[in-house]
């Protein structure tokens, strides 16, 4: 019966609550261990797209979603500003690495901050695949590159337009750098052959998921509820013990923001 | 991934282009028969729809999408992110293929036919029926190409169905899932199993054709 109402959605009447995030959370099964407890609490079904942080905030402005899970914090304060995203929640996070071939053609391995990487990078005219489809990751690639002073150009620099799991196999066959979530790079890149080359403590490198309910959305209620259970400290737990080969994917920060929504430039 | 979630992907990919060739077929079926009945249609008649046949399905999905939207036209019937908006975005993906291929059959026929109605005292009138009677090769032959174009389409399914797992995730958008996590051997699967659908369907249809 419950594979029929799969199959063929009119047993299924109720409209769920739909959630648009990114590839990154959608990739690591993040969602997996978040939504299944909430759903059996409370009863409201959570249907996930996943798209890149620019998308699901144009489908969050088309109320074509209820919810949001993003990582942009500058978007994600303008739209706050322009009013369709309500007061939201800083959910988890973790930092983004710059990944490349092991041989290092631009010795990124050797720098001390992540700013003179990316000076390498494009010094060295060494390929480098951007995400190009304003994705959270995409948006903070651009910024790391406006902050270092480089204006990135083909033939070294290439634009994939696609997940981060497949600019990661591109980066790989191509033996270019990338710029990836710490997620995706455990669960795809490291398969393919690429290394983490620059992945210290930077502030610069934060990457902050935080999620907002949609405010002209039929559904609000039930998208502050699954707020309300993103809050709880068995949310937050969850988060926690999502693990990869032993390696934290996330790092839960309830409610506590460590980039500022909107601003700081 | 599961056995079950591999059936209930299969079949949903199953009834939603089989949904969509339907539903294509009854405008297109009529139409192409009717168009060979005419003489072809006219050299732009047959331009267009030949050209309907290279219509891009992200441009469908993309316009689809853009009409069901809450914030489009047709926003308040709520499609958008189901099935049903797939199988609409299909069948009009697949409404130039069933034509053309009626067409392209039927026209053969016309002549042969219209003698063999007025050499047993029909009228014209009884022409198109008995061209459809005597088109049935032709018209297993335009179905399966429907289907084929309707359950191996992913952008337009992923524009407007939106990959919701257990809700709209089909055989196409799930090998999408799956080489995105780069979990190639499960994408190369279930590249076989779409193989193995299309398969199975059209030679159901060819046997069909066959009596």
């Amino acid at each position: 019966m419950r594979l029929l109402g799969w199959v063929f959605p009119l047993f299924l009447m109720a409209q769920a609550l739909r959630l648009a995030t990114t590839t990154s959370v959608y990739d690591s099964g993040l969602l997996d261990r978040l939504l299944p407890p909430f759903q059996k609490a409370t009863g409201v079904r959570v249907e996930v797209l996943a798209v890149g942080t620019g998308q699901a905030l144009r489908l969050a402005e088309r109320g074509d979603v209820d919810a949001v899970l993003v990582h942009a914090p500058e978007l994600e304060g303008e739209a706050l500003r322009r009013g369709y995203l309500a007061e939201g929640f800083c959910l988890a996070a973790n930092t983004f690495l710059l990944v490349g071939p092991p041989a290092d053609p631009a010795r990124v391995r050797e720098t001390k901050g992540v700013l003179e990487a990316f000076r390498r990078i494009a010094l060295a005219k060494a390929l480098f695949v951007s995400r190009g489809d304003r994705s959270g990751t995409h948006l903070k690639e651009l910024s790391l590159w406006k902050q270092a002073g480089v204006e990135p150009a083909p033939p070294w620099y290439l634009e994939s337009g696609a997940g981060m799991g497949q600019t990661l196999v591109l980066a790989s066959e191509k033996g270019a750098y990338t710029l990836s979530d710490l997620a995706t790079y455990l669960a795809v890149g490291r398969k393919g052959g690429l290394e983490a080359l620059y992945q210290r403590e930077d502030p610069l490198l934060l990457n902050q998921y935080s999620y907002y309910p949609v405010s002209r959305s039929p559904k609000l209620e039930e998208a502050r509820r699954l707020l309300g259970f993103l809050a709880s400290e068995e949310a937050a737990a969850r988060v926690a013990s999502l693990r990869v080969e032993g390696v934290s994917l996330f790092r839960p920060l309830r409610g506590r923001c460590i980039l500022p929504v909107g601003g700081g430039r | 991934m599961e056995a079950a979630e591999l059936w209930e992907i299969t079949l949903r990919s199953l009834w939603v282009a089989g949904a969509a060739t339907l539903l294509a077929a009854l405008p297109a079926v009529p139409l192409g028969l009717w168009l060979a009945l005419k003489g072809g249609g006219g050299l732009w008649g047959r331009v267009l729809l030949y050209a309907g046949m290279a219509l891009p399905s992200v441009v469908v999905g993309l316009f689809l999408y853009l009409l069901l939207s809450r914030s489009g036209p047709l926003g308040f019937w709520g499609l958008l992110y189901t099935p049903y908006a797939m199988v609409l975005a299909e069948a009009i993906l697949a409404f130039p293929l069933i034509a053309a291929f009626v067409l392209s059959g039927a026209r053969a026929r016309v002549e042969e036919v219209r003698l063999l109605v007025r050499s047993l005292g029909g009228r014209e009138a009884q022409v198109l029926p008995t061209l459809f009677g005597e088109s049935r090769r032709t018209l297993a032959a335009a179905l399966a190409a429907g289907f084929g174009g309707a359950i191996s389409e992913v952008g337009a399914a992923t524009l407007v169905g939106g990959d919701i797992r257990h809700h709209t995730r089909v055989l196409t958008t799930a090998i999408v899932v799956e080489t995105r996590k780069g979990e190639l051997e499960a994408a190369l699967a279930l590249g076989m199993v779409l193989l193995g659908v299309a398969l199975v369907v059209t030679a159901l249809l060819v046997l069909l054709e066959r009596e």
